[in-house]
């Protein structure tokens, strides 16, 4: 009798328990392939400008013009990698000192109205499409920096701020769950010994909370990196390296998003181009490996 | 100084501080709307846009964008929420999950052009797919799960414990309790943060350039065939959707009113993303407070 009834309930138990199991795996699985392909493709393709095209490394690592139409064509990507570090780190330089603050007013000084109206608008800001951001600094900081600068006003410090303004809620919101996250003890003992606010705040609570920090900052750095077209819109795209922070210039992901569409596949310039996306690609790995690496050291 | 003094001047900093940022922010809205909306009309809306004449609409974009992001989520939502179920339930913490868990993370790191490009690469070229809104769904695909995965598995560790518990001692499979026991009541937290990853698709332009392609052929709103080559449902026609076509429009325009156009089409964008993300707030809070019988 016992055995029948296994052999009629348990055995669609386990095909129900297997389907389950098959199907969720499957679905991961889908998500490695997808990655596994896209770093073989990207690599592949941008690897061709070194392996069939015969363009040295160092050459466009290192080259100071990119005319890759000319008669001999050039590939240097200095400009590109300039660009698309200065305008990343120059944002994060503005973003950084202000999500701090905004994060402990949110969290030090006014808890209530930072909860529930700075943090929910802050968030809001995380959900504007970068085209719109692009559309504003077009219209609004690139007129501006020309009216008050010596140059056209678009270039570098157009690109940073607009790229501040994007970043700023990701490094705000990860500052905010840090101060949050600090055991009050700490804060407290401080506040016992006699120390002000500000005592606690930059001797205590800045410290302790400095990998998180820079975490937030590093994940800054790594969007404004790939960001593509609001950049685009307003640093000029001249492929070279500007004199000053108010003159045309390009990043690595304009430069892309300018000529691929332009290019045949498998042309040299276009395989180029791909060699651009493999350094992007590679930024983001270098990204996410310091970003490990914060973490781990926050967590002790 | 006195260590008051200098607390005061810092405390006034960080109010100082803040009050900018959210100064910032609704001048950043209020300017957007402000230009925008005045630009907005029935006929704005629904018109197809102008290459040199003014008075282009922005209807077919308007249309591309929704579309687009329902086919995204048909194929989103249940590859997603499934991996996101093997991350929380199935997977045991060993090397290879530690391995799957880096993966993600660096898929949800990269950037949108990125994802663009190898759509370019598999979808378009290698799929012979063309530039068409199903190769866009798919790069939007790939660019979108990570961000289910991890609401899902989000929502799942959410899930009281003695609940799962309860209905494993019951000698429900595993799989059968996750179904019908774990997602229902993970139900709130993945389904506001779906409606957010909507508002973020939305918006995605570098990723679609070079996949749904940056031209609109012109639709025919009567026919809804989904094989015909004019019909607004064909998933494989070239489409621009709202946010490429802003970029378009304020990098190539030509038209005499392009920054009326980019302005209106901000707007709209702007409202859309608005309206999905009081939306998930609204919903999330109902249905936690349907399911768990609070106030």
């Amino acid at each position: 009798m016992a055995k029948s009834y296994d052999r009629l309930e348990g055995k669609p138990h386990l095909t129900e328990e297997w389907v389950g199991k098959a199907y969720t795996f499957v679905c991961i699985m889908f998500l490695v392939i997808t990655i596994s392909s896209m770093v073989y493709f990207v690599a592949s393709k941008g690897l061709s400008t070194f392996l069939v095209n015969g363009v040295n490394v160092g050459d466009l690592l290192t080259g100071l013009k990119w005319n890759p139409e000319a008669d001999i064509p050039l590939f240097g990507a200095l400009p590109f990698i300039f660009g698309s570090f200065s305008t990343s780190i120059l944002a994060a330089i503005i973003a950084a000192p202000l999500g701090f603050c905004a994060a402990v007013f949110m969290v030090e000084i006014a808890p209530k109205f930072g909860r529930k109206y700075m943090q929910p608008v802050i968030e809001l800001l995380a959900g504007i499409p970068s085209v719109v951001y692009g559309f504003v600094g077009l219209s609004v900081i690139v007129p501006f920096f020309r009216d008050t600068f010596p140059g056209q006003g678009i270039g570098i410090a157009a690109g940073a701020v607009v790229l501040a303004v994007m970043i700023l809620p990701t490094i705000t919101t990860i500052a905010t769950d840090a101060l949050a996250a600090l055991p009050a003890g700490l804060k407290e003992g401080s506040y016992a010994l006699g120390s002000t606010r500000y005592q606690t705040i930059s001797r205590i609570v800045l410290p302790t909370t400095l990998p998180a920090q820079m975490t937030g900052i590093v994940l800054g750095i790594a969007r404004a990196f790939g960001e593509a077209l609001a950049v685009q819109m307003v640093i000029g795209n001249a492929p070279h390296i500007p004199h000053s922070l108010f003159e045309s210039t390009s990043t690595l992901t304009s430069a892309i998003t300018l000529s691929m569409g332009n290019t045949s596949m498998g042309s040299v310039h276009n395989n180029a181009l791909w060699s651009l996306a493999l350094i992007l690609m590679l930024m983001t790995f270098v990204f996410v490996f310091i970003i490990r690496m914060l973490e781990r050291r926050s967590k002790l | 100084m006195k260590a008051k003094t200098v607390d005061k001047i810092a405390t006034g900093v960080f109010i100082g501080i803040a009050a900018f940022i959210v100064l910032l922010l609704a001048s950043l809205l209020g300017y957007i709307l402000v230009r925008g909306v005045s630009h907005i009309s029935w006929q704005f809306l629904t018109s197809p846009p102008q290459t040199i004449r003014e008075g282009g609409g922005i209807g077919p974009q308007l249309f591309n964008s929704v579309f687009l992001l329902v086919l995204t989520m048909i194929i989103t939502i249940p590859i997603g929420i499934g991996a996101g179920i093997y991350m929380s339930e199935y997977a045991k913490p060993n090397k290879m999950t530690g391995f799957i868990r880096l993966v993600v993370e660096v898929l949800s790191s990269f950037p949108s052009i990125i994802v663009g490009l190898f759509g370019l690469l598999v979808f378009v070229n290698f799929f012979d797919f063309g530039f068409s809104l199903f190769s866009g769904a798919l790069a939007l695909t790939v660019f979108n799960l990570p961000l289910m995965v991890r609401i899902t598995e989000q929502g799942l560790k959410g899930v009281p414990l003695s609940q799962k518990e309860a209905s494993l001692a019951l000698g429900i499979s595993k799989w059968t309790t996750i179904r019908s026991v774990m997602l229902p009541v993970a139900l709130p937290v993945i389904l506001t943060g779906t409606i957010l990853a909507a508002g973020r698709i939305f918006g995605e332009a570098a990723a679609l350039m070079f996949t749904a392609g940056m031209s609109s052929p012109r639709l025919d709103f009567t026919n809804w065939n989904p094989l015909d080559a004019v019909s607004p449902l064909n998933p494989f026609r070239p489409a621009e959707t709202l946010a490429v076509h802003i970029w378009k429009v304020n990098s190539e325009g030509i038209a005499p009113d392009t920054p009326e156009i980019a302005a209106g089409a901000s707007a709209v964008l702007v409202i859309l993303v608005l309206v999905f993300n009081l939306g998930a707030r609204m919903l999330g809070r109902y249905v936690h407070r349907k399911f768990t019988a609070t106030k």
